[in-house]
């Protein structure tokens, strides 16, 4: 079975994320002074052909171990989206 | 004997003719190592240069460290051999897990290209046994992820057991506790954001590098000197 995927990766809680930290504070200038706690992260989106969603879900994070993630500063979380038709 | 030493090279890699003439320079033999090589050829010591190795994609070094050499240089560690990487070459030592630790962006998402002076913190080192403590060095810097993060516990770890190898004298990235260089449990592998390769010279500016080269040198031949000794 073919499932659409989405892995999003993210900073560790208590690991700096210095994209994130510019961006809250570019947002004042622009006149948004309402906004905190700013996250900067990335989204992969995959298909992958696997026999069912437990397999599909355990092969992607075994992949997000080794490669799409460093887990020493990063998170992930993957998320099985939907079965693509044959 | 004079020592040899492999210099890695992946596709964006850039500063590995530097390492050679450097290594060259001061009495040494230098070679490339391409990145598809499975073995290492018999070298001394293995120098990861910095650049882009497959550009930065996904993250610095994470690409690069799934290399064919990567295996060869992950042996090579185990075995004791000395392993340094300069810039892009210590985020790839991180991302193989042969180094504690990881980089990131720099703080204020400013690529620096400037000289930054460190302090030798530990003379126990593959890349700073010709060194003293306390010891200023003056060496350019030229990266955008050059931010040394780690979780708490193991900076308690990296302190405790003297493996911060190098630290900024004014922190140019961010980096945890004004990380420059580390170096492993062995102390045989190191890595460091700065160049030295680019300080080797008065006419470009400072000569404060060689002494981190001619470092690995005495590694490579206080190793063979222990290798070939009677028992």
């Amino acid at each position: 079975m073919m499932f659409s995927v989405t892995v999003q990766v993210t900073h560790l809680p208590g690991i700096l994320d210095p994209v994130g930290a510019t961006v809250e504070r570019a947002l004042p200038a622009l006149g948004y002074t309402n906004v905190s706690q700013v996250h900067v992260g990335k989204t992969i989106r995959l298909t992958i052909d696997a026999e069912n969603v437990e397999a599909a879900r355990a092969q992607c994070e075994e992949m997000c171990q080794r490669l799409l993630a460093n887990p020493v500063i990063e998170a992930f979380a993957v998320s099985i989206d939907d079965v693509v038709p044959a | 004997m004079t020592s040899r030493v492999g210099v890695v090279q992946f596709p964006g890699t850039n500063c590995e003719l530097d390492v050679i003439q450097v290594v060259e320079q001061l009495g040494g033999t230098a070679e490339i190592l391409f990145h598809s090589e499975r073995s290492l050829g018999g070298v001394d010591a293995v120098v990861v240069p910095g650049g882009f190795a497959h550009g930065d994609y996904l993250r610095t070094g994470a690409i690069a460290r799934f290399s064919p050499v990567m295996d060869a240089v992950a042996r090579h560690a185990a075995e004791g051999g000395p392993v340094v990487g300069i810039c892009n070459g210590f985020q790839v030592l991180c991302e193989a897990g042969l180094l504690p630790g990881a980089l990131q962006k720099n703080v204020g998402l400013k690529f620096l290209c400037e000289d930054a002076v460190v302090r030798v913190e530990t003379t126990d080192s593959a890349l700073t046994n010709l060194t003293s403590i306390g010891q200023h060095l003056n060496i350019p810097i030229n990266h955008f992820e050059g931010n040394y993060v780690c979780a708490p516990n193991l900076l308690d770890g990296l302190r405790a057991e003297d493996q911060v190898v190098l630290r900024y004298v004014d922190n140019p990235n961010g980096s945890l506790d004004n990380i420059a260089g580390i170096c492993n449990a062995g102390r045989n592998v190191v890595g460091l954001m700065p160049h030295p390769e680019r300080a080797s010279d008065a006419l470009l500016g400072s000569e404060d590098g060689l002494v981190l080269v001619q470092s690995i040198l005495a590694a490579c031949e206080e190793r063979s000197a222990t290798i070939s000794a009677p028992r």
